[in-house]
């Protein structure tokens, strides 16, 4: 028997019909898929297409209204709030798309990275301000910046500070929304190259909302297209891609411009 | 290792009235561990459909596609990503990476990925650059900004930093001179010698006699127009 044929293990996520409607209106409807062990996940699709939507179904902040979520075997939608909370402190991750929601503009770059542990139970100063100035240095972050707002940083080290912040503390599941958007291209391929090397060497998992299909391409194992709230199509990144089967994905592929 | 059954492709193009191209039909073939086997045809016979189809990268409509025992055709994306990163090396006539990312990392990072310590895995990257006549001084800069011929190159080292099992090889020597040339047919004849099965396009003639055991006219899947 050759190694591929061995069992990968349970899903981490597994997700059955979810389904979120604002009214009238469909937020996203029926999604399923399983996310494993070190596997990023894309999702794509446009504006208003209900990723968003999803990835706020998943990580807690919206409650869906019907469907199956279990994380690690465990029912999410039947957990207690404390638990859940305690879950999106500990083993999730939430990167969003504009560094300001995510960072405390007002507390110093080692604060925010610190406050994360100290939410965990962490209390010697010392231990932490280590961590934080660890963390830094992994995402590129010089150590003599440590005590400076994010606020005086540039958009790229928001960013930066956002994903250190919230990997600190060894997140297995992170979800993120349009992470490199709103950065000029520059930035962002450095921002994929850091975040490629962080998902390769911590394991993580990640699902990864975009619109962006050459972010995907160069990060995301799988890859999910959406179209008014449902799953069109999804399967391995450049099959997807470069071979794509619904209708939508078609055009969504053939939309983009070459450069 | 590599065991194509009946396999059939076609293109349906929504966009463009619903149109249904088939492009394959009744494809079959066998490379062995330690063969080459070359693909031949006229351009758009589907010599390179029928690789990226092995590599997972096109869906196949019908039939069995295995490598080892995996079939590609059916398999689930997770056994696929597993696939390539354990089994089944790919080297395309293009270079698709992170701009930025230093070339020594580019060529390591099949080897990191597997969990190679990266000291051995930039050992090992350091040796297949310097075989292949990339100067140590571009090693630390991205390949993005490269020459055809060393993006090329690099390419190959990539492709050749993890012994797979099976190998899929695009066409390695288009655009290399004579030297470099050699340096890719010795690690193809290397790779034969510990038992790698490997399916290749080669325009080039003489390094397909040189590498090739059989060759397999592709011509012979290619659906016939009703006119």
């Amino acid at each position: 028997m050759t190694i591929h044929q061995r069992e990968i293990g349970p899903p981490l996520l597994s997700v059955q019909g979810l389904t979120k409607h604002y009214g009238q209106r469909i937020g996203c409807a029926d999604v399923s898929f399983d996310l494993f062990p070190g596997e990023v996940l894309g999702v794509v699709g446009e504006s208003g297409s209900g990723k968003s939507t999803l990835l706020s179904c998943l990580a807690g902040h919206l409650r869906p209204d019907l469907g199956r979520y279990t994380y690690d075997g465990r029912d999410v939608l039947a957990m207690t709030e404390t638990d859940r909370r305690r879950l999106g402190r500990t083993d999730w991750a939430y990167v969003h798309q504009n560094p300001r929601d995510g960072l405390r503009m007002g507390v110093s770059a080692g604060g925010n990275v610190g406050e994360r542990l100290m939410a965990v139970g962490a209390r010697h100063y010392g231990r932490i301000r280590g961590q934080a100035l660890d963390w830094l240095g992994r995402v590129e972050i010089a150590a003599d910046r440590i005590d400076d707002r994010p606020s005086a940083f540039s958009g790229g080290m928001q960013q930066r500070l956002q994903i250190a912040r919230n990997l600190v503390t060894g997140p297995r599941l992170v979800f993120m929304d349009e992470p490199t958007g709103g950065l000029d291209v520059s930035v962002q391929a450095r921002l994929l190259d850091l975040l490629r090397g962080l998902v390769r060497d911590l394991g993580l998992s990640v699902i990864i909302v975009t619109h962006d299909l050459a972010v995907v391409r160069l990060l995301a194992d799988r890859l999910m297209v959406m179209k008014s709230g449902r799953v069109v199509e999804q399967g391995l990144t450049d099959q997807v891609l470069d071979d794509p089967q619904h209708a939508y994905s078609q055009l969504l592929v053939s939309s983009v411009l070459q450069v | 290792m590599i065991h194509i059954e009946n396999l059939g492709k076609s293109f349906t193009l929504h966009n463009q009235g619903g149109i249904t191209i088939p492009v394959m039909l009744g494809a079959a073939l066998t490379v062995a561990p330690g063969e080459c086997v070359g693909l031949t045809g006229a351009s758009g016979a589907g010599k390179s459909t029928l690789m990226r189809m092995v590599y997972g990268n096109y869906l196949s409509s019908s039939g069995s596609l295995f490598v080892g025992d995996l079939d590609v055709a059916r398999a689930l994306p997770r056994q696929i990503i597993r696939l390539r990163r354990e089994t089944l090396g790919y080297v395309s006539q293009f270079l698709r990476v992170v701009p930025r990312v230093p070339t020594l990392d580019v060529v390591a990072e099949p080897l990191l990925a597997l969990g190679t310590p990266r000291d051995q895995a930039h050992a090992r990257a350091e040796s297949l650059l310097t075989r292949l006549n990339i100067p140590l001084r571009l090693w630390s800069l991205s390949p993005t900004t490269f020459s055809g011929g060393e993006q090329q190159r690099v390419n190959i080292a990539r492709g050749f930093a993890h012994d797979y099992p099976a190998l899929l090889l695009d066409e390695p020597t288009a655009s290399l001179d004579a030297a470099n040339r050699e340096v890719v047919l010795s690690l193809i004849t290397e790779a034969k010698a510990r038992g790698a099965a490997i399916l290749g396009i080669f325009h080039d003639t003489g390094a397909r006699s040189q590498v090739c055991d059989r060759l397999v006219d592709v011509t012979a899947f290619t659906p016939r127009v009703t006119a």
